[in-house]
């Protein structure tokens, strides 16, 4: 089968059902996707397809829809995704690191759809994801400044 | 600080070293005619050299035998080298090195000796310039117990210094001109004529010089790192998804391994059935290895997937089945002959007690690690040399480990420690390194990474105790008068370094009554003492250790006191706080927090906490509103006192995330047994805290005490009671039992 990821076409010979997450990380080696829970808990392995954040360990191989972005792709084609990235590295958002992959997708749709969020709002989609160091407190004010640069495009 | 075992333990010296192309700077050790293990392979008169900064054609490189955790340690060691290098911050490389007896932590063994943190007496320090013995002898290279900051803090600003000087030297050589009128800066000798010698080209000379060893550190005026916001090191690759991790190490022919262990720990295995396993795709071997069952395959889902179908016939658990008996074992605990260690007896408790204290039990669960990066090690057989890639707290145990699976010795075993995503003491254990080396002998060659599910990660897991104490108190004209602690939990010592490091524990293990003994209060009748319980579930270190129990059943209790008394929470401490920089920490949270009682308004309430762990003093307030949906966790304020600040930032960052760590445990996390398995193997039923639950968290580093220390840990153990005795505050619910969502809903 064919998928589209970060803007590269790939032929992929591997079961339907085989989460899209390990066609990322294993036959892909796109290793900024990353694995944590496997059952859509954590959101480590968060990705877009068109542009909506989906947990990757959720979608099966043969089930993906669209194009496949992932952290790993050339943000100059994704401003909304470059802005989230210049905010976390200004606010120091990471600890260990390993599950900002996902939460700067899942901020990066998020921030696509709602440029002007209320705090509130930052919480409801941001809590999809798990971050065990507990870096929240950056997470949203990374988020806040992140759709500050969105606007002022 | 002692003055007697201060001089001996602070001297030490910083020498060069000769390396291909460049030069290399570090601690060194002599060969001397007292028998040192460490020093074996020298000669007489000859040095061993730990190296800390490498310079040659590739720029400035930090050699640390840590591993990072998240904490940002690489960061700091190499803000401490900058600092007196004169090199920017964001050009230093960070190499792990390899491990190496002649790397060891000086500063880890300062919590294992039974004085308590302000007794800084002659006596006590000099018991622990003992313990630094046995560390050194047993050549830990341990990152663990908040002590990176600690032993680095010295060490590599006089090993930044020294290079310096000695390549100031080294220019001063090339180019004829006096030393005195060199300086230093962005990794350059500046002559005075503003030309200027890159480090890179002045290495090779540097090595043929005797390194200049009489420096003098810059004074905190000078500094340009310390103390000032920085950029961390590992922002950008973490930011940017391209910061790999042990779990992303990829080899040519490489293979990938599952495993199915027995659930019910400690237990054989009976038997299997792999037929289905053997016929799935990409699956290439099923083979038994002590305890279970290993799976290789060309793809981790694949591996995973075929490891599920293994039908395992699985033996008992070498510990109760049900938590129920957990629980009677802790209950059965509290007898003299279980009797640990008393460390703290003042007064006449049993006369102040009188007839009638106040009484309460407490508990804390089981708890899991549960770092989002799950356990992996990648482990590469070949003709005598193994390779390891993976991310460790303890390298050099994983090294005798894998070298004794092998047949190989210690130093054919290669350790490459990766950057970790989270540990909190998971990866202070080394079982998933034993795996990988007991599936990569029987892989005929081939590299293999084996990777935890996060169900095995949990299952596997060596988890915080559970712990359980019976108190009792006496008040009187207002005051806290009496307080006697007995805490019960089973030994992490005995069972992280004796079972699993076959190392003697003898003594008391200082982490049963960690935070419960030795806090700085002064209270007329007062007595702690810890009893062992006897051998559970396997256990080991979670960030803080004891202190994430203890401080919740000290702290929770005394607080029930403070009420009693009619006194007031933040007043009552402070009154009872001996210690002038734990005080001060006190002092700074009720001030940052406005205190004016745990009662402000209607529906909300405040709580206090103050422990210190690692040396740390940290005071916590809480803030709670009762809504509608529930307790919402409004605010935190937190106070800690480390000597110094290192960078702000950094340190604002771990004392936010310690905080949460500390709350969304308290609230939420709870291991069980039943029928000797863990129930909660994954993030559906461990729950952590999630972002619309925390609160808006405040945060203060102090810098009076004359100690500088970590902060990986001291935020996390007064979390929970500062979160109960708030709750209490609010709604008059005492909770003595964590996870509070057993009793109470949160918003
Ligand atoms: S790995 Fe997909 S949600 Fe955790
Ligand atoms: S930074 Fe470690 S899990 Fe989020």
């Amino acid at each position: 089968m064919q998928i589209v990821v970060d803007g590269v076409a790939h032929e992929v010979d591997v079961e339907e059902d085989m989460p899209l997450l390990w066609v990322l990380r294993d036959e892909l080696g796109i290793k900024g996707v990353k694995y944590g829970c496997g059952i859509a808990q954590c959101g480590a392995c968060t990705v877009h397809i068109d542009g909506e954040a989906v947990k990757s360990c959720q979608v099966f191989a043969g089930d993906v829809w669209g194009e496949v972005t992932t952290i790993g792709a050339d943000v100059g084609g994704f401003p909304v995704l470059q802005a989230v990235q210049a905010a976390w590295i200004e606010h120091q958002v990471a600890q260990c690191g390993y599950c900002q992959s996902g939460q700067i997708m899942l901020a990066a749709s998020f921030l696509g759809e709602n440029s002007d969020p209320s705090d509130v709002e930052i919480d409801e989609a941001m809590r999809a994801n798990l971050c065990r160091c507990g870096t929240y407190p950056r997470i949203r004010a990374a988020v806040k400044a992140a759709a500050e640069r969105v606007r002022e495009g | 600080m002692g003055k007697v075992g201060k001089i001996a333990r602070r001297t030490f010296l910083i020498g060069s070293a000769a390396v291909l192309g460049g030069v290399a700077f570090g601690y060194v050790m002599y060969k001397r005619p007292a028998k040192n293990p460490l020093l074996d392979g020298l000669g007489e008169g000859e040095a061993a050299l730990t190296p800390y900064v490498l310079i040659n054609a590739e720029g400035v490189t930090l050699i640390t035998p840590r591993g990072d955790k998240g904490q940002g340690a690489y960061h700091v060691q190499a803000a401490l080298i900058a600092e007196e290098l004169d090199v920017d911050l964001d050009k230093i490389k960070v190499d792990p090195g390899p491990p190496d007896a002649a790397y060891y932590n000086t500063a880890l063994s300062a919590e294992a000796v039974p004085f308590a943190y302000y007794d800084e007496g002659v006596m006590a320090e000099t018991l622990r310039d003992v313990m630094d013995a046995p560390m050194k002898f047993l050549g830990m290279q341990i990152t663990g117990g908040s002590t990176t900051v600690p032993d680095a803090w010295e060490k590599l600003r006089v090993a930044g210094a020294v290079a310096r000087e000695t390549l100031k030297a080294a220019a001063a050589e090339v180019s004829g001109i006096n030393v005195t009128a060199l300086e230093t800066g962005e990794g350059r000798v500046i002559l005075p004529d503003g030309s200027a010698l890159t480090y890179e080209e002045l290495a090779p000379v540097a090595a043929g010089l005797k390194p200049v060893n009489k420096v003098r550190l810059r004074a905190p005026e000078e500094w340009r790192y310390i103390g000032k916001p920085m950029k961390r090191i590992d922002i950008a690759a973490k930011s940017t998804g391209t910061q790999d991790y042990g779990i992303d190490v990829e080899l040519p022919d490489m293979v990938h391994a599952a495993v199915r262990l027995n659930p019910r720990r400690g237990g054989a295995l009976n038997g299997f059935d792999a037929q289905e396993a053997r016929g799935m795709r990409g699956v290439e071997a099923v083979f038994e290895i002590p305890g279970g069952v290993a799976v290789l395959a060309d793809n981790t889902w694949r591996a995973f997937r075929a490891a599920e179908t293994v039908e395992c016939d699985w033996g008992p658990a070498d510990y109760p089945d049900e938590q129920a008996e957990h629980w009677q074992a802790l209950a059965e605990s509290f007898v003299s002959d279980r009797q640990d260690s008393r460390q703290r007896d003042e007064g006449d408790v049993e006369a102040a007690l009188g007839d009638a204290p106040i009484e309460a039990e407490y508990r804390a669960p089981y708890l899991a690690h549960a770092p989002l990066e799950p356990i992996n090690a990648t482990v590469w057989v070949q003709e005598g040399r193994v390779d390891v890639w993976t991310g460790t707290q303890v390298p050099r145990f994983a090294q005798s480990h894998v070298a004794e699976i092998c047949g190989v010795k210690a130093d054919q075993v290669h350790v490459h420690v990766l950057m970790m995503g989270g540990s909190f003491g998971h990866r202070l254990e080394d079982d998933v390194v034993i795996r990988a080396a007991q599936i990569a002998m029987q892989a005929g060659g081939r590299p293999v990474k084996l990777t935890y599910s996060r169900e095995e990660d949990t299952r596997q897991d060596f988890l915080r105790p559970a712990g359980m104490a019976r108190m009792k108190g006496a008040v009187g004209n207002g005051q806290v008068r009496a307080l006697d602690l007995h805490v019960a939990a089973p030994s992490i010592m005995a069972s992280q370094m004796g079972e699993r490091q076959g190392l003697p524990m003898p003594g008391p293990d200082m982490t049963i009554a960690q935070a419960a003994w030795d806090q700085a209060y002064a209270i007329p009748d007062y007595r702690v003492t810890g009893y062992r319980a006897p051998r559970l579930a396997p256990v080991s270190s979670w960030r803080s250790v004891g202190a994430s129990i203890n401080g919740f059943f000290h702290e929770g209790f005394l607080d029930e006191l403070i009420h009693a008394a009619g006194a007031d929470p933040l007043e009552e401490r402070l009154r009872m706080c001996f210690h002038e920089p734990t005080r001060k920490a006190l002092e700074a949270v009720g001030e940052m927090a406005s205190w004016s009682g745990p009662r402000p308004e209607e529906g909300v309430g405040r709580g206090v906490a103050l422990v210190t762990s690692f040396g740390v003093p940290c005071a916590e307030i809480v803030e709670v509103r009762m809504t509608e949906l529930g307790l919402r966790i409004e605010r935190v304020w937190v106070a800690a006192e480390v000597g110094r600040v290192v960078d702000p930032v950094n340190f604002d960052g771990l004392v936010k995330g310690g905080v949460v760590f500390g709350l969304g445990h308290a609230m939420l996390g709870e291991i069980t047994f039943a029928d000797g398995r863990v129930e909660q193997e994954n993030y559906d039923l461990f729950e952590a805290m999630r972002i619309d639950q925390c609160p808006e968290i405040e945060v203060r580093g102090l810098e009076n005490g004359d100690k500088v220390l970590g902060i990986g840990e001291p935020p996390v153990p007064p979390a929970a009671p500062a979160l109960a005795n708030a709750i209490f505050a609010a709604t008059g619910q005492r909770l003595r039992e964590m996870p509070f969502s057993k009793f109470v809903d949160f918003a």
